[in-house]
């Protein structure tokens, strides 16, 4: 298939895992919307047949808040990259968690703005070089997985594009709970992210999210230092919690009822 | 309680807006508190779940006109409501819902100042905002109603326009008229016009979602029936310059197509949107232009003006974009000088000087004190242009 994503970039990995999470699920293509924002992530819902919304830059979760309580019916999925998710939409992603809307957010973090060739983003790790942070980055990154479960996410996880089977496991699951679940998917940026810092081709940088990449569990027997530069990945947190769009047809009901 | 009596009411300029769009068929607000418009998002939540609406507070401006325009791709009727600094917020989203043509509803109750500005005093500053706040070349339906009847009037209108032309329209209240209170008789629920979207009739697998529908071929401003999401018709939405079929496309000839297209659809029922109303037009002289609560004084200047034997009369403007250039240049016929009194330093009265071509001579005035018009101020400067 043509498509507009870079030689080696992960992001095909990553929509594959969301397509054959939708497919394992079964669910009516008629009943499935797929909503970004902008940047290279978010050019995903083109490629694919669903109800699919292409907005501006960061606004992907509010555009889909208005749509889900417009229609609860419908399973909204939305698809952002890390500097719109994180930064320019970080409110709103902080928002959605606290309302636990039932929505699924899926971020492919490829830690670098790669439509606009390489500047620094939120998730860009402390030390590394961008085309803004040409003497290596200062700022320190977010956990997005601390972030959304602290705003009230009640379904959170983080997988990578080299574990694709298993990161589509994650999306399915995520697709399944309801309120808001988050789905943090690591990716490749071999062009803007892997050259500039001199982590390789493809190949190295999936070999690098081979050999960082830890289980929850593997994690709790490693020391802090052991721990060092890698990161954890799998189901990393989930609970039940009143869902927004169900607590308003509830609230609704109630009034037209008199009471 | 008596149907009858409770259309008579002692009303809000804002809760009348509110009115209006629930009986335009307004099912889902999400808004933003700011002053003066907040009353607009209080009496919404308050309505909206009682009748099956939804309504949310979204976490800013931005995120509000985003979600109204997720609602309306829903198939719901969908507006928000501002004032002056959330307006500006809003404008990238609403080239969104231009170029998507996504119907919505945009109010924004102007305040003071450019900035933070006096968030509780008028101003008449947003006219050009209303127009030209988003970026590129986008299409403008605005609409600025004079009285607290009207506002309900005019919200109905803004929907039923959103609807058929698919495209954001914008109310332009004020602080005066949002705040006032009159009496008003509300109209008979069965006698309001309302116009909801066309539907596509096509089987899913021919929908295109931005072509025409059998009929509009040739057409240079047709306006593409529209799906919602989630009734079967798949299909892709990108404020990206997309052709027919909604995806997107670097084209020349397709991106030249659709920006023409979107302008033209506004452009070529001009007649059918610009609504102006008259006093004394017929053989006045001297024209007073205005607009908004501005209108209320010229009005009774204008009739003094009258009592007094000055050959005065009074343009008011119910649509201000698209601008009623035709009915001024008309009014040229006996008008030799157009006053124009605005609560800004002159947005419409260049619009008025650019329509009339130098066909009269224009008057900008000026009052950006906070404080409305007097009759007797604009009947002065009448009385000296007479």
């Amino acid at each position: 298939m043509p498509h507009l994503w870079c030689p080696g970039c992960g992001h095909g990995i990553v929509l594959g895992a969301v397509v054959r999470a939708i497919d394992r699920l079964s669910l009516d293509k008629d009943k499935v919307a797929v909503v970004s924002g902008i940047g290279c992530a978010s050019r995903a819902p083109g490629y694919l047949d669903f109800n699919t919304l292409h907005t501006t830059h960061g606004r992907a979760l509010a555009f889909a808040t208005g749509l889900k309580l417009a229609r609860p019916d419908l399973r909204v999925i939305v698809v952002a990259g890390d500097g719109d998710l994180a930064a320019i939409g970080g409110n709103h992603l902080i928002h959605a968690c606290r309302r636990n809307i039932d929505l699924t957010t899926v971020c492919f973090n490829n830690e670098i703005y790669g439509m606009t060739s390489g500047q620094c983003s939120p998730m860009t790790p402390t030390g590394k070089v961008a085309t803004t942070a040409p003497f290596g980055n200062i700022e320190r990154n977010f956990d997005l997985c601390d972030l959304t479960r602290a705003a009230g996410a009640t379904f959170v996880a983080r997988g990578a594009a080299y574990y694709a089977r298993a990161l589509s496991g994650l999306i399915e699951q995520a697709i399944k709970h309801k309120g808001f679940s988050f789905v943090e998917a690591v990716s490749q940026c071999p062009t803007y992210y892997g050259r500039r810092n001199k982590i390789g081709t493809a190949p190295d940088m999936l070999e690098w999210q081979r050999t960082h990449a830890v289980t929850a569990e593997k994690a709790a027997a490693l020391s802090p230092e052991e721990m060092a530069g890698k990161f954890i990945i799998g189901k990393y947190f989930e609970t039940e919690a009143p869902e927004y769009t169900e607590e308003y047809a509830r609230l609704s009901e109630r009034l037209k009822g008199g009471r | 309680m008596n149907p009858e009596r409770s259309r008579i009411r002692l009303m809000q300029g804002n809760e009348a807006c509110v009115e209006g769009a629930i009986a335009a068929g307004c099912r889902f607000y999400a808004g933003y508190p700011i002053t003066p418009s907040t009353e607009i998002a209080e009496l919404m939540s308050e309505r909206l779940p009682r009748i099956g609406g939804r309504f949310i507070q979204m976490e800013d401006e931005i995120g509000s006109m985003a979600a109204v325009i997720g609602a309306s791709l829903g198939g719901r009727k969908a507006m928000t409501a501002t004032s002056g600094p959330g307006f500006s917020l809003k404008q990238e989203n609403i080239g969104f819902a231009a170029v998507t043509e996504v119907p919505c509803v945009i109010v924004d109750v102007q305040r003071f100042g450019p900035s933070t500005g006096q968030p509780t005093s008028p101003g008449q500053g947003d006219v050009m905002a209303a127009r030209w706040g988003t970026h590129g070349d986008h299409p403008a339906v605005v609409l600025s109603p004079w009285s607290v009847r009207e506002t309900f009037d005019l919200t109905v209108r803004a929907f039923n326009l959103a609807e058929k032309l698919r495209t954001p329209v914008i109310l332009l209240s004020d602080e005066v008229i949002a705040h006032m209170r009159e009496k008003v008789e509300l109209p008979d629920p069965a006698s309001i016009e309302v116009v909801d979207r066309r539907r596509p009739t096509v089987d899913a697998d021919e929908y295109l979602a931005y072509g025409p529908a059998p009929g509009d071929e040739g057409q240079e401003g047709y306006i593409p029936p529209m799906a919602d999401f989630g009734d079967g018709y798949r299909y892709h939405v990108t404020a990206l310059f997309h052709g027919l079929d909604g995806f997107p496309t670097g084209d020349h000839a397709e991106s030249d197509f659709l920006l023409r297209r979107i302008n033209a659809k506004i452009e070529t029922r001009r007649s059918e949107i610009i609504q102006v109303a008259r006093e004394s037009l017929s053989d006045a002289e001297v024209v007073v232009v205005a607009y908004g609560c501005t209108a209320r004084p010229a009005v009774s200047a204008v009739r003094e003006a009258r009592a007094r034997g000055i050959k005065a009369g009074l343009l008011r403007l119910v649509t201000i974009w698209p601008f009623a250039d035709e009915v001024i240049q008309e009014t040229a016929n006996t008008g030799r000088v157009f006053i124009v009194p605005e609560m800004n330093l002159g947005q419409v009265s260049r619009e008025v000087e650019r329509a009339l071509h130098g066909a009269a001579r224009v008057v900008p005035f000026a009052r950006v004190d906070t404080e409305l018009f007097t009759p007797d101020e604009i009947l002065a400067r009448i009385s000296e242009e007479a």
